[in-house]
């Protein structure tokens, strides 16, 4: 939930406000770099880049565009995307674009563990395909709707009143 | 403003995915200042996108990933304070560095601007674009469903049977149109509430004495279907329809308790 004291602290340059935020968004921070990148190492630099911007960008962000939330989601995707971009990227051996959260949620056994106990990986079975498709690419991957609504051939109202529908059905799972 | 239509338009999703333009996060933000019920809707989203990628996350030492982000903060401050106290002669020469440096960033800030501003007015452009192909897009997806529809529902052959709610859903409501030589019947399904979880709408083809119900499908994705109109084969002699509530998957016989709308066909004239 959103805390608009503490965004303000953070705002005035409080570090114990931002010690604060980074407990509440550090790991899903880190979740969308991951499902980007899929390199623990590289995703683990990304994620102090991101939380240094969101330190020093802070004045930047205005309720008035959007949540706090997405503010950071957005500054997270944008870092990640243009690490792939770089050099640096392009460089490393590694071939990082097919993974999606799914992929991950599903293959990765070291830490399958947590997602039990979280309970979110047998939701995530649960989810249809379509709903997997929409969900990553519109959040993890930060697709508009419109691109969203090419890549998977849907008319762009569909992709709105779907992916309704695919959230319902994660909070649901959710509120169990 | 109707606040359940808003709601369940899918717009606050998207809001905060950050998939919408400016213009449209704005009126959303002012829309949740107004309305209690948006604001907690869309908290209520945050925290399950929250968890969600929160449960994509390896394992990680966050305590250290701070420890070494402040770290790096620190390090910015401490440089500045070292040089200002370094500073106690005048140096000429850094200060003309310092000078043409400023000149500088004051120029590439400008550029930046300037650029920056183009760049925003492009993508507003293209998002207006956008928003005009959606509102085509959808209108003509509209219009062809609704002429697939008075296709059908046109066509002599088709008889209507009311399926009224019975006991468990005394407030469900739903027509079958049944086309017979086609074979083909069309469920309208938008009086029926949302099945729960784990359950699925099953539609039955009912001959009278002996009462023998026979499964012509089920309405699936039911939460998925815009229209809620469902088509289905039904080569039966039906003498009557029935909806009942199943466990996902349908079932080999009705449950006859959790029987939802049942409707008799008009004997024929």
């Amino acid at each position: 939930m959103q805390q608009d004291g503490l965004i303000l602290e953070l705002q005035n340059g409080n570090e114990r406000a931002f010690q604060r935020i980074y407990e509440l968004y550090s790991e899903s921070v880190y979740g969308i770099i991951y499902s980007i990148l899929n390199d623990e190492a590289i995703a683990q630099e990304i994620l102090q880049d991101v939380f240094l911007k969101i330190w020093n960008n802070s004045s930047s962000y205005n309720s008035d565009k959007g949540r706090f939330f997405t503010w950071i989601l957005n500054i997270a995707r944008n870092a990640s995307i243009d690490h792939i971009r770089s050099k640096s990227h392009k460089n490393s051996k590694k071939n990082l674009a097919a993974d999606n959260f799914v992929d991950i949620l599903e293959s990765r056994s070291n830490f399958s563990a947590k997602a039990d106990a979280i309970g979110i990986k047998k939701y995530i079975d649960i989810l249809k395909p379509v709903c997997k498709k929409l969900i990553d690419l519109l959040f993890f991957k930060g697709y508009t709707q419109k691109e969203t609504a090419e890549e998977l051939e849907m008319p762009l109202g569909t992709v709105k009143t779907r992916n309704r529908a695919c959230i319902n059905k994660l909070r649901e799972m959710l509120a169990e | 403003m109707d606040i359940k239509e808003y709601i369940s338009s899918g717009i606050l999703e998207l809001y905060v995915y950050g998939a919408l333009t400016e213009a449209e996060s704005r009126e959303v933000s002012q829309a949740l200042r107004e309305h209690p019920e948006i604001r907690k809707e869309v908290e209520e989203i945050e925290v399950a996108l929250q968890k969600l990628s929160a449960a994509a996350a390896p394992s990680y030492n966050a305590e250290a990933i701070l420890a070494s982000i402040k770290k790096k903060l620190g390090n910015k401050s401490e440089g500045t304070v070292i040089g200002i106290e370094r500073k106690k002669e005048t140096d000429w020469v850094a200060y003309m560095g310092w000078a043409a440096t400023v000149v500088l960033l004051v120029g590439l800030f400008f550029v930046f601007e300037d650029k920056n501003n183009l760049r925003e007015q492009l993508s507003s452009e293209q998002a207006e674009n956008a928003k005009m192909e959606q509102q085509i897009a959808d209108a003509r997806e509209d219009a062809e469903k609704s002429e697939e529809l008075l296709a059908v529902l046109r066509d002599k052959n088709v008889s209507k049977v009311s399926l009224q709610g019975q006991n468990v859903a005394p407030e469900a409501y739903a027509a079958v149109y049944w086309n017979k030589e086609e074979n083909k019947a069309y469920i309208d399904a938008k009086d029926l509430p949302e099945p729960p979880r784990g359950k699925v709408y099953q539609v039955w083809s009912l001959k009278l004495e002996p009462l023998t119900p026979t499964s012509i499908g089920l309405l699936d994705e039911f939460d998925m279907d815009d229209n809620k109109i469902f088509a289905l084969e039904n080569a039966n002699e039906s003498q009557a329809f029935g909806i009942t509530l199943e466990p996902e998957g349908g079932s080999d016989s009705p449950t006859m308790d959790q029987l939802y709308v049942l409707g008799a066909v008009a004997a024929a004239p």
